[in-house]
């Protein structure tokens, strides 16, 4: 009887101990599967890697930093950090992309980390080196279910998240511009050829995959605190997520961030929690080695 | 670099040809040269922290002493060599000061590494050589000529467990940081414990740069009759620390280490802060110190000197100079010279020295000199430090 009871306690010990880790394997997870996608959406319209993903990312919450410090309500802050960022993504296309057309994507790839170190340089100079908080959008109270505890704002990042990916696959399937993306990453020269203004697009997507960046560095913000040097990580994680689920592949990215996430938190939790920065690359290791294409993508796509 | 090293040869050269000759005519030299006070800080690169607030007060008490007439009569000369966080440029800077500059006392060495690196040369030149780094590897073993004035992660570990031990509270867990900071405390700690008689009953670890402990904690949660945890870390971890511990619900007192004592540390970590506790110097607490503490009117006079001098508010690091600072200035006026061996001895002699880190007693045993009164128990209460008694 005693040892009955006892075995169920600690049998419910350990479900709230496995519950507690995956609240915040998938609230990590969301995160990394928007900078995913952004990193999908700029590879399909370009085939290039931005690695100024996690700079958007960093800009996002620092930008929000700022503009409350302005002494601007909340949700002004937040849209003005956006747009602030949009605009980074604009003008690295325009003024660094754009002009390198005829350049090779390496050459592209490599204009992007510069792009990376000249926003974190920039961020540092302006903004300071110091890390910051942002308030939580409602309250720092955290939620109890079945003994494990998840903040108000992780809900936030997992509601906020699927709400984009929703719009992001309206906006894909169902408007001239999505449809246009996908066109000129399925075949450029054809896309070219049915009138569809392929700069355009590009200018586009990295104007999306920005905002994108800008929201998820927002949202994570108030539980991972913030400063120049946040979006290094938080963007080799998302480049994880995007190449788990197979590179370009929208859905895949948002299920790679959520594999890459709880495998973080479970191994954290219950292997050794020094190494969890590991985890992930890791992931990339093994897939890389027996699903080169991703988890998601499609085998034997080979781009020419 | 090749005419630097050249110099430096030459100067060699000449120090061994001449050394007989200089013996004889220091006595009538003395009388009109500056004491040369040597440093070699962090003064940029990432520990710019410590080394800019340290290098500003030394410049900010020299420029005062100068003023005053100097010492011995004499006025004073900063030597300073700016190293950023590299050991090898400690030690060209400390072999120029000792064999080029020929200073009389060097205070300096923002980190522990720059400062280990340099005592194989001070030892050998023998010159009296007060350090403002944190590890107690630069005291312990005692060096002849190496001395220090910043308190040590070991007396914060111990400070820690004297208000565990008042609280009756004995079986902790430990949470540390992977960087240099979090691991060496959790080292003392963990060796310092028995001393307290205190089970350490777990003891995880995060990275420098992780954003999320809920993991390590829910694991820490899981271990039964845990009575308070001890968090030992730097920057930004412990805070999330803070953040995730109140998530979680647990309710064991936490506790933080000396080196997040900063108002920054409120501000991030905002309500979860609440009732945390941390050892700090009397510095960050200038004016909420008692009227009988001794340390009072020596924190809040450094205090209103730097941020009048420089703007901003004092950090510990720079309260560190200014008390090696002084330290090297009494023991030369005690000496009554700068006679490097004398000076020395004097140094290790100082006792009573009321400084901005604590009161200092050294000995042939002790370089430091500091107890564990030159720490503060705080508690973070409505947002701000309370002194606990």
């Amino acid at each position: 009887m005693m040892g009955k009871l006892y075995l169920q306690e600690s049998l419910s010990d350990m479900s709230a101990e496995f519950l507690q880790f995956l609240f915040s394997g998938v609230t990590l997870g969301a995160t990394y599967a928007l900078v995913g996608l952004g990193f999908s959406i700029i590879y399909n319209a370009s085939h290039v890697i931005n690695f100024a993903q996690g700079e958007f990312v960093m800009m996002g919450g620092m930008g929000t930093v700022f503009f409350l410090g302005l002494g601007l309500p909340m949700p002004v802050a937040i849209l003005a950090a956006i747009a602030l960022t949009t605009l980074f993504g604009f003008g690295l296309e325009r003024f660094a992309i754009a002009p390198a057309r005829g350049a090779s994507v390496v050459t592209l790839i490599i204009i992007t980390i510069g792009a990376s170190i000249v926003m974190r340089g920039l961020v540092q100079v302006v903004w300071g080196k110091e890390f910051h908080a942002i308030p939580a959008f409602s309250g720092d109270e955290p939620i109890t279910i079945a003994g494990a505890t998840i903040l108000p704002q992780s809900l936030w990042v997992l509601g906020v998240t699927v709400l984009l990916v929703l719009a992001l696959r309206f906006f894909f399937e169902k408007t001239i511009m999505g449809k246009a993306i996908i066109a000129t990453s399925l075949n450029r020269d054809a896309a070219l050829l049915m009138g569809i203004n392929v700069r355009f697009v590009l200018f586009i997507s990295f104007g999306l995959s920005a905002a994108l960046g800008a929201a998820a560095g927002i949202l994570v913000a108030p539980i991972t605190l913030t400063n120049f040097e946040a979006g290094i990580m938080l963007g080799l994680k998302g480049f994880c997520a995007a190449i788990l689920g197979g590179l370009g592949n929208g859905m895949g990215a948002v299920a790679g961030g959520m594999i890459v996430g709880i495998a973080e938190a479970m191994g954290a939790g219950y292997l050794i929690s020094e190494y969890k920065d590991a985890i992930a690359f890791v992931l990339i290791l093994l897939v890389l080695f027996f699903k080169p294409s991703g988890l998601f993508g499609k085998t034997g796509t080979e781009r020419v | 670099m090749t005419s630097r090293q050249k110099g430096l040869k030459k100067s060699l050269v000449a120090l061994g040809m001449v050394a007989g000759a200089l013996a004889v005519s220091a006595s009538n030299a003395e009388a009109a040269d500056p004491i040369k006070i040597g440093t070699f800080l962090s003064v940029t690169g990432p520990a710019s922290f410590l080394g800019d607030p340290e290098l500003k007060t030394l410049e900010l008490y020299i420029e005062e002493l100068n003023k005053g007439g100097g010492v011995l009569g004499r006025q004073l000369e900063l030597v300073q060599y700016d190293v950023g966080v590299d050991s090898k440029k400690a030690i060209t800077a400390v072999k120029r000061l000792v064999s080029q500059d020929e200073v009389d006392v060097i205070i300096g060495g923002s980190t522990s590494g720059a400062t280990m690196a340099v005592v194989p040369i001070v030892e050998k030149a023998e010159v009296p050589f007060i350090s403002l780094a944190g590890a107690v590897a630069i005291v312990e073993p005692v060096k002849k000529w190496v001395f220090k004035t910043p308190h040590t992660d070991k007396m914060a570990c111990g400070k820690i467990f004297e208000d565990l031990q008042s609280r009756g509270l004995t079986t902790i867990a430990l949470i540390s940081g992977t960087g240099g900071f979090g691991k060496s405390m959790q080292g003392q700690c963990t060796k310092l414990a028995p001393a307290y008689k205190i089970n350490i009953a777990a003891s995880e670890s995060y990275g420098p740069k992780d954003t999320d402990m809920t993991a390590q904690l829910t694991k820490i949660k899981g271990v039964d009759g845990i009575q308070a945890v001890v968090n030992t870390g730097f920057g930004q971890g412990p805070a999330i620390v803070t953040k995730n511990y109140r998530q979680l619900g647990m309710t064991a007192p936490l506790y933080q280490s000396h080196g997040v004592a900063s108002k920054k540390f409120i501000e991030l970590a905002g309500d979860a802060a609440e009732g945390v506790r941390l050892p700090a110097a009397a510095l960050l607490v200038a004016d909420m110190l008692p009227d009988s503490d001794p340390q009072k009117p020596v924190v809040q006079g450094y205090s209103a000197a730097y941020s009048d001098a420089y703007g901003g508010s004092v950090s510990t690091f720079g309260g560190h100079a200014y008390d090696g600072l002084q330290i090297a200035v009494a023991a030369m006026v005690r000496a009554g010279s700068t006679d490097k061996e004398a000076v020395r001895n004097e140094i290790e002699k100082t006792s009573g020295y009321i400084g901005t880190g604590g009161v200092v007693n050294m000995s042939e045993k002790d370089h430091l000199g500091l107890d564990l009164s030159a720490f503060k128990m705080l508690e973070i209460k409505d947002g701000d430090w309370s002194i606990v008694r």
